[in-house]
């Protein structure tokens, strides 16, 4: 790490200073000397990778297949394949399924988890009795391990024999003085709808926060003020508070479509993707496409999709972060 | 109590100037009916999280009963057993993985945020937004070029592969994290300390040191939170020697007998230091969780 006491400019300008005048090189290098750690570490570990997923989609390699071609030591490939790799993403009904389901899985836990998390945080923002309790308890579902929560639907919840949910509805029709509740098999039933309720559990806590923050940031003064003009409630959330949370909404939808897109843990955990393909998402799909058919250029052509789809969300949300940043910079 | 900072407040040394009481709300539409929904919501949203523990303290002929037993004895014998199948190693290797990579993370990314709100380096944002890029990048597209790599450098099943790709993954946090603390000194405060004669070192460790410590406290449990949870990479890149708790949790359960007992007992486990820590960062979660963007 560089430690520079003093800048060297006569008029003794202090390090916070925003830099007014051009800088000396030694003076731009001395400043990018504690950046440049972290820098470079994360080009290496992140971006080399990547670079590799490219070339490797280009190729034509199979473990169980090996070539003659060597590839910078790490095994061994038949041919170049050019694009075909990705015809075969596009053409594919296992991996055409896999993007479908990515899209149905992430929008539906997004938008469902961002009404609740509203739902939520709109209620949490009123004093009420515990209130600092009920906002710790409702953060948990997302501080449990997503393994074990995933694990925890599967087995304690959803399980048709002795899951809690079918033991409540057991529980409630004998009270009703039927002879035995309804036995339902959610995992096999439903899958889609099974994985997704696990994941807005988990991740409605998340968008709760986003959005209470949102809340809590309001100009008090407006609220009053409208008040005083006997705006309604429901006026005021539809025409002050609603405004003000748009960007925290946008937010909440585009930062959890980034990482419920990534979404691994649950799927592993709770259907394997099955039964056939029916919850099989794309990270999943690579995975198997990878570990299981060993199919190597064609798991890296279906990761470069995934990054570009990731990169077109991930526009929209750097827009809306450095929105938020630059407001606060200016 | 959340402690949220309006964004609209400009000076520097109010915002700093700690907790903001509440918002104070109409008493008519504190109506405790609206209380009374909120808790039931709530319960009903932590009710997973509550029978999981509650089965865990349960005797697995119990946990297996069907309506529910609420009320069956109690008893710590499913941790116990948890134990004997040897839950302890993986969790040292959680607790390894979490405890270094957090540790590696502060040591890059605080300088590094140093550099990008202190004594802003030219071009700060696009370096700031580089990082934050990396986040939004899918580790599973990273996967095959990592698993190839670290296999060629003879690194499977070891710790420090994972304590590596722990620490990329959460650099963008702490950079955001951190230099959102750091731009919150007062530049004041600084010249004041320069005027005082107070060289580069001093500086750092007698106030800019104290005044960012609950941000450095918070970074650190945020950063120890996603590694610990983090199964992708752990499940792809180890096996019998450098396994973490997600891992060992995915492969308790056995087809014979009744497990569920010991599974929730598990699940509590592995969960409760990300609980224990997440809770005590409540505050800063926000912050953490949106990259800085939401205070």
């Amino acid at each position: 790490m560089t430690t520079t006491a003093q800048p060297e400019a006569p008029e003794a300008s202090a390090p916070p200073a925003p830099p007014a005048r051009r800088l000396s090189s030694r003076e731009r290098w001395s400043r990018r000397g504690p950046l440049l750690p972290a820098l470079i570490f994360t080009i290496v570990v992140t971006q080399l990778p990547f670079l590799l997923t490219i070339a490797i989609s280009t190729l034509n390699w199979n473990v169980l297949r090996p070539g003659d071609k060597n590839f910078l030591g790490m095994g061994n490939f038949t041919s170049f394949a050019g694009l075909d790799n990705y015809v075969t993403v596009f053409t594919d009904s296992r991996l055409r399924d896999a993007v479908v389901n990515t899209i149905v899985l992430t929008t539906s836990v997004v938008v469902i988890s961002m009404l609740l998390g509203l739902l939520l945080a709109v209620l949490l923002d009123r004093k009420f009795l515990g209130r600092g309790l009920a906002r710790t308890l409702l953060i948990a579902p997302f501080l449990v391990m997503p393994v074990a929560s995933a694990l925890l639907w599967k087995h304690a919840l959803y399980n048709p024999d002795y899951g809690l949910f079918n033991g409540v509805l057991n529980w409630l029709w004998q009270l009703f003085g039927a002879e035995e509740g309804p036995v339902i098999d959610y995992v096999s039933g439903t899958p889609m709808a099974a994985v997704v309720a696990a994941l807005v559990w988990q991740w409605t806590p998340f968008m709760m926060l986003i959005l209470l923050a949102g809340l809590q940031s309001q100009p008090t003064d407006i609220l009053e003020a409208a008040r005083l003009d006997r705006a309604s409630g429901f006026q005021i959330f539809r025409f002050i508070t609603l405004p003000h949370l748009r960007r925290y909404i946008e937010l909440s939808v585009l930062l959890g479509t980034i990482y419920v897109l990534q979404t691994f843990d649950a799927i592993f955990t709770i259907t394997q993707g099955g039964p056939g393909s029916a919850t099989t998402n794309l990270p999943y799909e690579i995975y198997l496409t990878m570990f299981r058919k060993y199919e190597y250029g064609e798991a890296a052509a279906a990761g470069v999709v995934v990054v570009i789809g990731t990169i077109v969300v991930a526009t929209f949300a750097l827009r809306v972060i450095s929105s938020l940043f630059e407001e606060e910079h200016r | 109590m959340s402690t949220v900072t309006t964004p609209t407040t400009s000076a520097p040394a109010k915002r700093y100037a700690g907790k903001k009481p509440p918002r104070s709300a109409d008493p008519e539409r504190a109506s405790w009916r609206w209380g009374l929904l909120t808790w039931v919501l709530t319960l009903l949203f932590f009710a997973p999280v509550g029978w999981m523990v509650l089965t865990s303290l349960h005797q697995e002929v119990d946990a297996a009963t069907n309506p529910p037993s609420i009320f069956a004895p109690l008893s710590f014998d499913n941790y116990l057993s948890v134990f004997d199948r040897g839950a302890g190693v993986y969790l040292l290797n959680s607790l390894m993985a979490s405890v270094i990579s957090t540790v590696l993370v502060l040591l890059l990314a605080v300088p590094a945020a140093y550099a990008l709100s202190i004594r802003k380096v030219e071009k700060w944002t696009d370096a700031m937004f580089f990082f934050l890029s990396t986040k939004f990048l899918p580790p599973i597209a990273g996967l095959l070029p990592i698993y190839l790599i670290v296999k060629q450098a003879g690194m499977l099943d070891n710790i420090y592969t994972l304590v590596i790709l722990y620490t990329a993954m959460n650099m963008p946090i702490a950079v955001w994290m951190m230099q959102s603390f750091l731009a919150e000194i007062p530049s004041e405060v600084l010249e004041a300390a320069q005027v005082d004669g107070a060289g580069f070192l001093r500086t750092m460790w007698s106030i800019v040191t104290p005044m960012i410590s609950p941000g450095l406290a918070a970074t650190a449990l945020i950063c120890f939170i996603f590694s610990w949870n983090e199964f992708m990479f752990a499940v792809n890149l180890t096996a019998t020697v450098s396994a973490t708790a997600p891992v060992f949790l995915v492969g308790f359960i056995s087809s014979q007998g009744l497990f569920l007992a010991k599974l929730c007992a598990a699940s509590t486990l592995v969960s409760l230091p990300v609980l224990i820590a997440g809770f005590a960062a409540q505050d800063k979660l926000v912050r953490g969780l949106s990259l800085g963007a939401v205070k």
